[in-house]
């Protein structure tokens, strides 16, 4: 409903290629560099979905001279970023922040990698377990080490 | 121990299912974005009038050290729904005495004073922000958007879309009620 | 008339769909065979008039028939026909009757295809495949019906988005839909196994050849994606991590998990609660993408008709069938016997750890493409997960799961020769670090990341082709004896090879693309120069050019490399009219060595706009072409395992292999 109601008048333009345009960008190519990268890591706010060196909406760029420019005024990387996050949230960083509540965030993937590990090292060890009990007698032995090895010699199946 | 693992893949189904049940609200919007400013001085900015138009300009001193809050709107003559919502808001001026400050936004001078002159002009102050930059310092995402500051230049509210239709007023007119930005609420 | 047929043909679907659910069940419990026969009829009758009812809505899309809202919302007389037959699969409804034909065509598939398997087990899945059709299509029937009448009918439709103008992103959803709801019938597999309380080898067997299907599909549409992506959108970048593309990609990994344990069930009968575990989870997967695309719960560039309503109808289907299935497994996984025994070194170990790899990124990709929905729900904050956390997070594991394809096949069954296997793999390693020594050495710039996974794709493509090489016994033995080696070697292991081959050289592409990618962005006016990779490229100017229904500026650009001229591009900008909005069409010249992209824009300042310069954008991305490549191999590679001559014949039996050493068959 209230997408029907407001649109939203900074062109959803939804595509384009990508939007930097040279008279925004820096004579310094180490700085340009670096606001290229910026750029990539912070969401156009009012696309679906794009980062703002990707996006042809005017807040985009909009932001992209805004870092440009407080790169020319001696910012580091991070102090760009958090000017930009200071005006409108976490939600324009593309690369969430480290702090409590993306603790788990973060640390989901090793912990899934974690969990692998215990599993299959589970797996494993109780397979091992399992084959300490086989104790054939002797005919049995034989005729299960000849079926052994005529399955590895011709299995195909 | 093989029955809680088996049944792990279960449960967090469920959870997930939770999770799913909760953002299917259909008052959540999930292209809306909280602002930051809310109980934040609102931020510093000191904009020029609109050149040909007779209301003064706007900067961050005209919000501080007001007896009652005030509304700040951001606004654009190329923004259809600002059409609409300028009615309302020309409505809760003038009948609610609710007082407003305009941010024009990207907007030819020419084309909001045209506009004005169309639609009527109920802002006590208007600046012109033509390079879109106060726009970003006010969290900006789209026009219109419209906030309510108290007298110590505090932001205490914004809202987003056009202030157009009856949820979008009621919400607004209780949120200046709750402020205390509309002496004469009764006669709305 | 004709949406009529459809609308009723749905409507007999469905009731077909009510009695396949019931009776063919019921009957495996009380050993009915007329009632398990039953499913043969049902199936082959829904899958008939779903088809009827695809048909009409197809019909009426190609006879531009106003009548119907969804023609009228979704085409335009003005429309190619291409894209007009497309639009049938192109909205929300359609695409729903597109996934209904698809479960239908599994489920018939089954029914006329599956004689080798037993009634019991047919009957059994067949009716859970009844039950996800139910689902659907009283879903489809009642909320989001196709033949929707409009009255009046307007003049002419509302033209579909420009964008899905396009051949490429025509084809994608048949392809992409074919892969993940094919494996529906997998899915329906493992239940009737779960409800049956068996699994065993044969099992696996039924069920391999409908996952590899679904699976090659999956790759292809995924690919086709992507791929479209790439020349349509204009900044040369092939994956977003957008939540729409993380939910069509996650089936696709559980996918490849549980093509890999369906082996090791079928070969060594064990990991069978793994393998039931995953058939089940792929497909939740699938029915969880079509929930986040149409619910609107999610922020995408992709998503379809936002509807909270609908997304509560489906968010019911998916809590009864995941729910249920996972219950399902909760309570009867336990029952089943384990399988085979095997050491810590052996094929069974490392298909393993590459289900557990696959496992862990799945759930990786899940987690971040929730997480910004999760955390709002318990904090009320939002935040944003893009590329940054995925590529952090994924591209390590996948580095290690490449170490391990690439280790797979030279280790045998059950038990592993751990000093043969060192022998055999040591060329191999030391080959993999020159290349990727010599790589460093010779390019420049790249990050380290870049190296690791020239590394990785290197072991990966080395070590396949020594795999195959050996078995073949390839220089061992005179190529005579080596080519009918390879000829008598199954199909499936052949697949593999390509597949495991093609893997490698999709990774080249990606790293090439992103680590070496050069760019120019410039303001051009006629006889502007750019000088890029090598080449030397004039612009000529922009003229305008009428489209069937666009208006487009249309750029020149002349490409030269040391003087001679290589080719000319002209990549436009188009203008829809009547669905008012533009595309961006680069134009591309592509070689193996890389593709030299451009594009043209409209520049964003009046001033620079009105002095007559346009925004000319030109990148070169190295070894991009292998992503595409590598696609195909895949596909290809599943194409021939699904070929096999052993999955069609009946029960499991054995065939001789000519004498060789114990290597592993496939």
């Amino acid at each position: 409903m209230r997408q029907l109601i407001f649109a939203f008048c900074i062109g959803l333009f939804p595509f384009a290629a990508n939007a930097v345009e040279p008279d925004e960008m820096l004579s310094d190519p180490v700085l340009e560099q670096r606001a290229r990268e910026i750029s990539k890591d912070l969401r156009c706010v009012v696309c679906q979905n794009q980062d703002i060196d990707s996006s042809n909406a005017g807040v985009a760029r909009d932001l992209r001279l805004l870092v440009r420019e407080r790169l020319v005024t001696g910012d580091a990387d991070t102090e760009v970023i958090e000017y930009i996050r200071a005006r409108y949230g976490d939600y324009v960083l593309l690369k969430p922040p480290l702090e409590p509540a993306t603790y788990a965030l973060w640390f989901a993937p090793i912990a899934f990698v974690l969990i692998g590990v215990f599993v299959g090292g589970g797996v494993l060890m109780s397979r091992r377990k399992q084959e300490a009990f086989e104790d054939l007698g002797s005919e049995d032995e034989n005729t299960v080490s000849e079926i052994l090895r005529r399955n590895e010699a011709g299995d195909a199946s | 121990m093989k029955r809680l693992t088996a049944g792990l893949p279960f449960i967090a189904a469920v959870i997930f299912g939770g999770f799913f049940l909760w953002g299917l609200n259909p008052d959540r919007d999930p292209n809306e974005i909280p602002s930051v400013l809310i109980s934040q001085p609102a931020p510093a900015f000191d904009l020029d009038p609109v050149p040909g138009l007779e209301t003064p300009g706007l900067a961050r001193s005209d919000l501080v050290g007001n007896e009652r809050p005030v509304v700040v709107n951001v606004f654009a003559s190329w923004c259809v729904p600002c059409r609409a919502e300028h009615a309302v808001l020309t409505r809760f001026v003038e009948r609610g005495g609710m007082r407003l400050f305009g941010i024009n936004y990207k907007d030819k001078p020419e084309d909001a004073v045209k506009w004005l002159n169309d639609l009527g002009n109920p802002y006590e102050r208007i600046g012109s922000d033509l390079s879109g930059r106060t726009g970003i310092e006010w969290g900006l995402s789209g026009v219109p958007e419209t906030f309510i500051v108290d007298g110590g230049g505090t932001v205490l509210f914004r809202y987003v879309g056009p202030v157009v239709g009856p949820d979008a007023v009621e919400r607004f007119t209780q949120a200046l009620k709750q402020a205390g930005a509309l002496p004469n609420g009764a006669a709305l | 008339m004709f949406p009529e047929i459809g609308h009723f043909a749905l409507a007999l679907a469905l009731a077909l769909a009510l009695v396949q659910s019931v009776l063919p069940i019921a009957g495996a419990s009380r050993g009915n065979a007329v009632w398990m026969k039953s499913a043969q009829a049902t199936a082959i009758g829904q899958v008939l008039f779903v088809a009827i009812a695809f048909a009409a809505l197809m019909q009426a899309f190609i006879a531009s028939d106003f009548t119907v809202r969804n023609v009228v919302e979704n085409s335009h007389s003005l429309k190619p026909m291409l894209y007009k037959v497309a639009g049938t699969w192109g909205s929300h409804e359609g695409s729903l009757l597109l996934w209904i034909l698809i479960l239908a065509v599994f489920g018939a598939g089954v029914a006329w295809f599956g004689s080798n398997i037993p009634a019991e087990t047919k009957a059994r899945t067949l009716s859970v495949q009844a039950w996800i059709s139910v689902g659907f299509l009283s879903f489809l029937l009642l909320t989001s019906n196709p033949f929707e009448r409009v009255f009046p009918p307007p003049l002419d439709g509302n033209d579909l988005n420009p964008l899905l103008q396009d051949m490429g992103l025509a084809m994608h959803p048949p392809l992409l839909y074919f892969g993940y709801v094919g494996f529906s019938i997998v899915f329906s597999f493992a239940v009737a196994a779960l409800l049956e309380g068996r699994v065993d080898p044969a099992w696996a067997r039924w069920v391999r050849p409908w996952t590899l299907a679904a699976w090659v599909s999956l790759t292809a549409g995924i690919a086709l994606g992507s791929w479209w992506a790439y020349y349509e959108l204009g900044w040369g970048g092939w994956w977003f991590w957008d939540p729409v593309e993380n939910v069509s990609f996650m089936p696709w990994l559980l996918g490849t998990a549980l093509l890999h344990s369906a082996i090791v069930t079928e070969k060594r009968d064990a990991f069978k609660s793994w393998t039931i575990l995953l058939a089940i989870l792929t497909f939740s997967l699938s029915l969880l993408g079509t929930f986040i695309v149409r619910s609107g719960l999610l922020t995408s560039v992709h998503a379809f008709a936002v509807d909270p309503e609908r997304g509560l109808y489906i968010l019911g289907l998916l809590a009864v069938s995941i729910g249920g299935s996972l219950a399902l497994y909760a309570w009867r996984a336990p029952e089943m016997e384990p399988g085979g025994l095997f050491r810590p070194i052996s094929r069974e170990a490392g298909l393993l750890v590459n289900n557990l790899i696959l496992a862990a990124a799945t759930g990786t990709v899940l987690f971040g493409t929730l997480y910004p929905l999760i955390l709002e729900a318990v904090t009320g904050d939002k935040i944003s997960v893009g590329p940054p956390f995925f590529n952090a997070a994924f591209i390590p594991m996948m580095l290690a799961l490449v170490v391990f394809m690439g280790l797979g096949p030279f280790l045998s069954w059950k038990r592993a020769d751990i000093a043969g296997l060192l022998d055999r793999i040591r060329f191999v390693a030391v080959l993999a670090v020159i290349a990727a020594s010599a790589a460093w050495y010779l390019l420049n710039g790249g990050p380290i990341m870049a190296y690791l996974a020239i590394l990785g794709a290197a072991w990966l493509l080395f070590a396949t082709l020594r795999e195959w090489a050996l078995r073949i016994r390839l220089f061992e033995v005179s190529l005579a004896e080596s080519a009918r080696r390879a000829r008598n070697l199954p199909r499936a292991s052949h697949g593999m090879t390509l597949a495991h081959a093609g893997v490698a050289v999709l990774m080249m592409g990606m790293i090439g693309s992103t680590g070496w990618k050069s760019e120019e962005i410039v303001f051009a006016g006629p006889g502007t120069e750019v000088t890029i990779a090598g080449f030397d490229i004039t612009f000529e100017g922009a003229a305008k050019v009428q489209g069937p229904n666009y208006i487009a500026d249309r750029g020149t650009l002349v490409v030269r490399r040391d003087g001679e001229l290589v080719t000319t591009l002209f990549p436009e900008r188009r203008y829809y009219p009547v669905a008012e909005s533009q595309t961006t069409e680069s134009a591309i010249r592509s070689t193996l060595a890389g593709d030299l992209y451009t594009s043209i824009a409209t520049p964003a300042s009046d001033q620079v706009n009105n002095a007559g310069a346009w925004t000319l954008r030109i990148l070169y991305e190295p070894l991009v072409n292998l992503i595409w490549i590598g696609s195909i191999l895949l596909v290809i590679g599943g194409c021939l395992s699904l070929s096999d001559r052993r999955l069609r014949v009946g029960a499991p039996r054995r065939a001789k292999q000519p004498a060789s050493d114990a290597v592993p068959a496939e």
